[in-house]
């Protein structure tokens, strides 16, 4: 069971988790679900692009996505539809050309399910580096402006005015899930990718008294859902992606088990008589 | 804090447009430091756009906003909602923009009267005790500037009294500068050293005494008696037109709204 290939793949989906987490919550907490997924959807055109353009897909990838956050900032000011509307039209859209650019050029070559739900127990030692280098950055980035994107995220308005410049914020968090989706493709697919960011957050929501235990917290649960969705896979002969994702949705459900510590607030009607 | 009688934030003739509608036009405003500014006017008249080209998150699309370098500001927004899935303590909400000892906070919710709310969650306060965190944030960053965009919503009268009086303290003992959203009038008017009626520009201004009795004010706000104590009520008297001009209570139309007094206001 412990199979060099086997390591290799549970190093880099605990350190994938790891970063899932905090920027899961993010995405949760900016209801930027399905942006996240759009970015995913892209990340197939990405492809597509890398093998036509003949570059390494890390790079034709994060292009891609970051290309799409970008159609979506002129849609969203040049059209009437709403923005969930403008996110469905880009994910389909790039999905399809994906496909269809993939059909066109790799064609036969492309393991396409792979692309989609993932394949964790191919990685190489160099993909492992690399997904290591790209957590390490994203992780190190979120730490670092943890206190612009928590308060943006809050409210860009008072960012704004107390000097925290939330539009670089913005794009900062755009290319945070560019570089994720493109490394994270590997474990889950792109199918998948929204699931590994939002279901460890929603599983942390119900324990987590504060962002900071939320985002740790998430880390943690991802971090169980990959390692036990890893086994399972293994030992049950189960596709890799989509067992992690199986664990990640137990895990929700019986997270809500736990009993929380901290119960209601004090409650809102007036001061104690001891502070 | 600066002394100098130089304003911390000046607006010049300041006027935002959207889809060929002027939200606000020809603002001339200065708050310097130790002054307390309150805007007051109608829904619509665009009170919330001036705040927000003074704190600078709306630019103005004509004229000038010349801001103090370095000028920290403090700045409670009209709405804010906070999504549930954001586990948030008042505690935490406090060091939101910036890091905070526990001690300050303590201090800062204590004077807003909600020092026993500080591990609740954001979530589960009432109106009024969200916005009293709110302003605890604000004063919390001792701003040169305070701009505080309809403060007292859902607060209770005698609250609303009160915290109308600890702005006037910190202003007192900060010497910061603060700029008042209102649509109410009777209390604000007691600290105010400026007051500015806003329809879409500024339809008159100056301190509290003088103000009451502009014919402008009159006009908009009804007999002086009332200021004291009389339940806000705005007339309009002319209504913006999309194309910008000005259509008069006596169905006359002019390019502005405030020419000279004798003319497009008479009668």
């Amino acid at each position: 069971m412990l199979d060099d290939f086997f390591l290799r793949a549970l190093m880099a989906g605990i350190c994938l988790a790891v970063v899932a987490g905090p920027l899961g919550c993010l995405v949760v907490w900016r209801k930027m679900a399905f942006f996240g997924d759009t970015l995913a959807h892209a990340a197939l055109l990405g492809i597509g692009f890398a093998i036509l353009t003949d570059l390494p897909p890390l790079i034709g990838v994060p292009l891609v996505t970051l290309g799409t956050c970008v159609a979506l900032l002129l849609a969203q000011r040049s059209t009437q539809l709403s923005n969930d509307t403008i996110l469905a039209i880009l994910a389909h859209t790039t999905l399809a050309c994906g496909l269809v650019l993939i059909a066109l050029t790799g064609g036969r070559t492309v393991n396409l399910e792979a692309l989609l739900f993932g394949d964790i127990l191919t990685v190489s030692q160099t993909d492992v580096l690399v997904i290591f280098a790209g957590g390490a950055t994203i992780l190190g980035i979120i730490i670092w402006q943890w206190r612009r994107l928590l308060a943006v995220t809050v409210s860009p308005d008072i960012a704004e005015a107390e000097g925290l410049a939330p539009r670089h914020a913005e794009w900062l968090f755009m290319i945070l899930i560019a570089i994720l989706v493109s490394i994270a493709l590997k474990l889950v697919g792109i199918l998948l990718i929204t699931a590994l960011l939002i279901m460890p957050a929603a599983a942390a929501r119900h324990l987590a008294s504060s962002p900071e235990s939320m985002a740790r917290l998430a880390a943690l649960c991802g971090v169980i859902a990959v390692t036990g969705g890893l086994y399972s896979s293994a030992g049950l002969d189960t596709p890799s992606g989509p067992s992690v994702i199986v664990v990640a949705a137990l895990l929700l459900v019986v997270v809500r088990l736990i009993p929380r510590r901290h119960m209601m607030p004090t409650p809102s009607s007036g001061p104690k008589d001891t502070p | 804090m600066p002394v100098s009688k130089k304003p911390l934030i000046q607006l010049a003739n300041a006027g935002v447009e959207r889809d060929g509608r002027w939200l606000v036009r020809g603002i001339n405003l200065a708050i310097k430091a130790g002054e307390i500014v309150t805007i007051i006017g109608p829904n619509g008249a665009g009170k919330s756009t001036t705040a927000g080209l003074v704190v600078g998150t709306i630019q103005a699309d004509v004229g000038k906003v010349h801001r103090t370098a370095g000028l920290r500001v403090g700045y409670v927004p009209q709405k804010l909602h906070i999504d549930p899935a954001l586990p948030l303590q008042v505690g935490r909400l406090m060091a939101l923009t910036a890091t905070a000892t526990a001690a300050d906070i303590t201090a800062a919710l204590d004077a807003v009267g909600i020092g026993h709310l500080a591990n609740a969650f954001v979530n589960h306060l009432s109106g009024g005790e969200f916005q009293r965190a709110l302003l605890a944030r604000a004063i919390l960053r001792q701003p040169d500037l305070l701009v505080l965009d309809e403060p007292v919503q859902g607060v209770d009268f005698a609250s609303e009294a009160m915290l109308y009086k600890l702005i006037k303290q910190i202003r007192d003992r900060t010497g910061c500068g603060v700029l008042m959203i209102s649509h109410d009038l009777h209390i604000v008017m007691a600290d105010t050293d400026t007051v500015l009626c806003l329809n879409g520009h500024i339809c008159c201004s100056g301190s509290p005494d003088n103000v009451v009795t502009d014919p402008e004010y009159l006009r908009l706000f009804g007999a002086p008696a009332s200021a004291a104590l009389a339940v806000y009520q705005h007339d309009h008297d002319h209504v913006h037109l999309p194309d910008g001009r000005v259509q008069h209570a006596d169905g006359t139309i002019s390019d502005h709204c405030h020419p000279t007094e004798d003319q497009a206001h008479a009668g």
